[in-house]
């Protein structure tokens, strides 16, 4: 049955629905490929197989009485961020010991109404900070890609590694992920996947472990752009318990991902094009630009000049938000505690102990930069270069439609290459904005480069405005014609 | 109403001043808490009104109750204070096991409520005149409540009880413009009387749900006109807070022994460290808490999980047409309406539901006596009983009904004070009272005249001597009204004495 794992979500959900196989099968395909894969990829943290035949079991149920959801048998994996009713969930962080929430997430029960079939937690970086998977508790996930000729294990990218590996390595048919840097397009550039992050607002954050509030969103990492769309159209929606939720309807994306570019302007940013970026990235963007012309696009040069204050701003208000959510983690009433002979050696004992490097390292220049006498310097500033990197977009979406530039400044790298927390930071140069800005971006794969790895292309849309993103990362699809996959080593 | 009085503090090196500002807390009247449902009730079992949100589960969000942002708006309103139509959720963050989240939500730099000012009505005890004077507002602003840490259940360990956590607050606070320590409590008992007024707190202090924060500086006469003047501070003293008082006498107490703390420390030489102190009620002391160095970094910065809080006019106009009567409209209306002085008017009007008894009796009846009636001999005998109104043995019909009776001369207004008891004494209607034990005023001349007769009879010598003095009538009108069981009409024995007596 190995060969339902290598369905694409579209395929799948067509195949349930004709009945050419069963929810039980596809799951049964991918709890197997798991139990195979899982030991040498480290994708799942938590497996969950009975739930997902239970799920399978009932879809199939529902299925043959004719009352199939959207998503209904579809086996997808969840980023250990989204709480899960009666599931461990820890952000991958030490701190959360055995939590098991009593609860679920907004995002995932609507993918469960809407009929898929959960297979377990996904890997992350500890409370989705970083750009590697390696602040994981329960270690790294392996890259299902590697270079050619090379066993070295790369990177799948994060924090959404798990999610990425999961999806590129067929041991689910999507799984959701969450940006707040890049968190979900990063992954999918070093994966050959796709995963869109979608306007802030669009997916309740109710449920989802906060790591910076106004920057986290949820979104998917699915095969391909129309596996990503009927993902989203599922995740997204009004939530009454997040007031950051937008009350807006939900359009049809699903429908727009064969629509083509035909008329329309796509902007290319000059401040995009940074020094030492790799030669094949340069021109994989190059013939981007010349495959959207072809299918009838018009390129437009635009400029976003607060661009280069976009990572340091971001690097001062992700924490700072951190500083204050991760506050909660304190022993008191779940989670893992160390106990002092007093409180305040209960807390740095349970904190030191509980969160690691990265985290704490963020959670000190959060703090630092929220402190009285440095607010203004560093927090309000950062505020206003957002106002002003908001305003660049605003400026630059009055000439085109969409923008379009790479993903990363890199493909996926080995684990331990980037040592420096700041060039490891500077991995997010490309994909910090759309944060920043509250705006959808795209990941779609576009090339491999001459080691073999893939290479992901970003479009960034106006707010609300994922069509537009989901017709130009279709029409990229098509022409790219990404058909590779990794060769199977695991 | 009489001048302000200066309060001034004698010290070894002369005279000193008080100077003194206010946060006071008030519990929001509301079912639920303000960003999460759960609910208020006070006196559930520990950690049972707790949801999610309030235990800062991970990913748990907050949701603006509306209820409370309501609550705020009609307060606001009722402090004549201006309602901000932005304002916006600020975190306050610092670490303690009563403060799941790590951080209260509060409103740091744009508060719901802008300035306003009230009147505050002092009443002196030992007989010193009443008077009244100005406090202006500075702020009003949403809070949540933390959670109660239990430290004497266990010698090892504390307890936490999260019913309160998440709780909206408003803290109403004033500007440095109350100058002594019953003017203190006088402005506490003010706000309460209004909030209670408005039902946006139930004002019960015992439960904690309005207590204050006093903030004490002493300085010397004149200095304070010069702040005044200027608006710079460092013309008054430093500054010490008293936390998380809830009664008006702790208040006032806790005020006294704090200036005259400072004032000690000035004279000897020494400096006010500016400090947050408690007060002990059994000692009857201040203590420091913590002082400004270990004074926390708050890291105040924008909630990032609400939205700022954007209200309009059609809300805030809907709040002002439902508000009620306020204390002091009601008390300017009792004294235009029942012509009653400023003081009966404000006694009658410091409680929605003693105003309304009041009103009740007042109908369609002298007012002047309906208030004495009221206020000396019914609340009188509650505050010595310790009773609310709702207790009362008499109602508001029954005492109407006997003010009647003293009215159309059916019974003296002694008699009357006879009556009231018994009605107190649970007999019920007074004028089967007045029926049961022959209460019923004589009027009859011809009845009242025998009497008279009788007694000047009686008396040949005292009713010779009262010719010289005529004052000594006094001593005939006793008599007459013994005689008569104090039944006999005073004016008509008056008038008859004197004939009789030939005055």
């Amino acid at each position: 049955m190995t060969e339902l794992t290598k369905l694409t979500l579209a395929a799948a959900l067509d195949g349930l629905k004709r009945k050419a196989f069963s929810s039980t099968e596809i799951t049964q395909a991918f709890i197997d490929q798991i139990e195979a894969s899982n030991e040498t990829l480290n994708a799942y943290v938590v497996k969950t197989p009975e739930k997902a035949l239970e799920m399978a079991a009932a879809s199939d149920k529902r299925i043959a009485s004719g009352e199939a959801g959207a998503l209904e048998g579809a086996p997808i994996g969840v980023k250990d961020l989204y709480c899960t009713k009666g599931v461990r969930t820890t952000a991958c962080s030490n701190i959360l010991g055995e939590f098991t929430p009593t609860y679920e997430s907004t995002v995932t029960q609507q993918l469960w109404d809407a009929g898929a079939v959960m297979l377990g937690k996904l890997n992350m970086d500890e409370f989705a900070m970083g750009s590697s998977n390696e602040t994981s508790r329960f270690g790294p996930p392996a890259n299902p890609w590697r270079r050619q000729g090379s066993n070295q294990t790369l990177t799948p990218g994060g924090s959404s590694g798990g999610s990425a590996t999961a999806v590129s390595a067929d041991l689910c048919l999507g799984a959701t992920a969450s940006d707040t840097g890049g968190s979900i397009r990063q992954p999918a550039s070093f994966t050959g996947t796709v995963g869109i992050k979608p306007t802030y607002g669009r997916a309740s954050r109710y449920g989802i472990v906060a790591f910076a509030s106004s920057l986290d969103q949820a979104g998917p990492i699915a095969k391909t752009v129309e596996d990503s769309a009927i993902m989203l159209e599922a995740m997204c929606g009004h939530d009454e318990k997040d007031s950051t939720s937008l009350p807006e309807p939900v359009p049809e994306w699903r429908d727009a991902v064969h629509r083509g570019v035909q008329g329309m302007k796509i902007g290319i940013p000059k401040e995009y094009r940074v020094d030492d970026m790799p030669e094949e990235i340069e021109a994989l963007w190059a013939q981007g630009i010349e495959w959207l012309k072809e299918q009838g696009a018009e390129i437009v040069d635009v400029t976003l000049p607060h661009t280069k204050y976009a990572l340091p701003a971001y690097y001062i208000v992700a924490p700072a938000e951190a500083s204050s959510n991760l506050a909660r983690y304190d022993g008191m009433r779940y989670g893992a505690r160390v106990d002092g002979d007093n409180l305040v050696n209960t807390y740095e004992g349970t904190r030191s102990k509980g969160f690691g490097d990265e985290v704490q390292r963020r959670l000190m220049i959060g703090t630092y930069v929220l402190s009285s006498g440095y607010y203004d310097a560093y927090y309000l500033r950062a505020q206003k270069v957002r106002k002003k990197i908001l305003n660049d977009f605003v400026t630059a979406f009055g000439q085109c439609d969409a923008l379009l530039t790479p993903t990363c400044p890199s493909a996926a790298f080995a684990y331990g290459e980037k040592a420096d927390p700041v060039q490891m930071y500077l991995n997010d140069i490309f994909t910090v904005t759309a944060n920043l800005a509250g705006l959808p971006g795209i990941s779609v794969p576009a090339a491999l480069d001459k080691q073999g790895l893939p290479l992901g292309l970003q479009i960034i849309g106006k707010a609300l405005d994922e069509t537009t993103c989901f017709r130009v990362a279709g029409a990229l699809e098509e022409a790219a014609g990404f058909v590779a996959r990794p060769e199977k080593w695991w | 109403m009489s001048e302000r009085p200066t309060y001034t503090l004698k010290g070894e090196t002369g005279d000193w001043e008080l100077v003194m500002g206010l946060e006071v807390h008030a519990q929001v009247a509301s079912e639920a808490k303000l960003f999460s449902g759960a609910s208020t009730r006070f006196g559930a079992d520990p950690n049972c009104n707790v949801s999610l949100v309030d235990a800062a589960m991970p990913g748990m969000l907050p949701v603006i109750n509306e209820k409370c942002v309501e609550q705020a708006v009609r307060t606001g309103l009722g402090l004549k204070a201006k309602i901000n139509k932005y304002s916006r959720f600020d975190r306050k963050n610092y670490f303690y096991p009563d403060l799941p989240q790590g951080y209260q939500i509060s409103q740091f730099d744009h508060p719901i409520v802008g300035e306003g000012e009230i009147e505050v009505d002092v009443e002196p005890a030992h007989g010193d005149p009443a008077y009244a004077f100005p406090v202006r507002i500075e702020r009003l602003h949403l809070e949540q409540d933390a959670g109660k840490s239990i430290h004497d259940m266990d010698p090892t360990a504390t307890y936490v009880d999260l019913n309160r956590s998440g709780v909206a607050l408003m803290e109403i606070v004033s500007k440095p413009d109350v100058r002594s320590p019953l003017e203190a409590s006088s402005y506490v008992k003010k706000l309460k009387s209004i909030v209670v007024a408005l039902g946006t707190c139930d004002g019960d202090m015992e439960k904690g749900n309005l207590r204050a924060d006093v903030n004490v500086s002493v300085c010397r006469p004149g200095d304070y006109e010069k702040f005044r003047e200027t608006g710079d501070f460092s013309h008054l003293g430093t500054r010490c807070e008293i936390k998380n008082m809830n009664s008006f006498r702790f208040i006032q107490a806790a005020i006294e022994y704090e200036a005259r703390r400072q004032i000690e420390i000035l004279e000897g030489g020494g400096k006010v460290i500016q400090e947050t102190r408690l007060f002990d009620p059994n000692k009857g002391e201040t203590r420091s808490m913590r002082n400004k160095e270990d004074a926390h970094d708050y890291r105040y910065f924008p909630d990032p999980d609400l939205l700022p809080l954007e209200i309009d006019d059609l809300f805030i106009d809907n709040i002002r047409e439902s508000l009620p009567e306020l204390p002091d409209e009601k008390r300017a209306r009792f004294e235009k309406d029942y012509g009653l002085s400023r003081y009966d008017a404000g006694v009658l009007t410091a409680d929605a539901e003693r105003a309304e008894f009041f009103e009740v009796v007042a109908h369609n009846r002298d007012a002047k006596l309906a208030a004495n009636w009221v206020s000396q001999e019914l609340f009188g005998y509650l505050n010595r009983e310790d009773l609310e109104l709702a207790d009362s043995p008499v109602s508001a019909v029954q005492l109407g009904a006997l003010i009647d009776l003293i009215s159309d001369d059916t019974i003296s207004g002694k008699i009357g004070k006879d009556v009231f008891a018994r009605m107190i004494d649970g007999e019920g209607d007074p004028g089967e009272i007045v029926e049961k034990h022959g209460l019923k005023q004589v009027t009859d001349t011809g009845a009242i005249e025998a009497i008279v007769d009788e007694i000047i009879a009686a008396n040949p010598e005292q009713a010779e001597s009262v010719k010289e003095k005529p004052k000594a009538m006094g001593w005939f009108v006793g008599q007459v009204m013994k005689a008569s069981g104090g039944k006999a009409n005073p004016q008509a024995v008056n008038q008859i004495l004197k004939q009789k007596l030939g005055l």
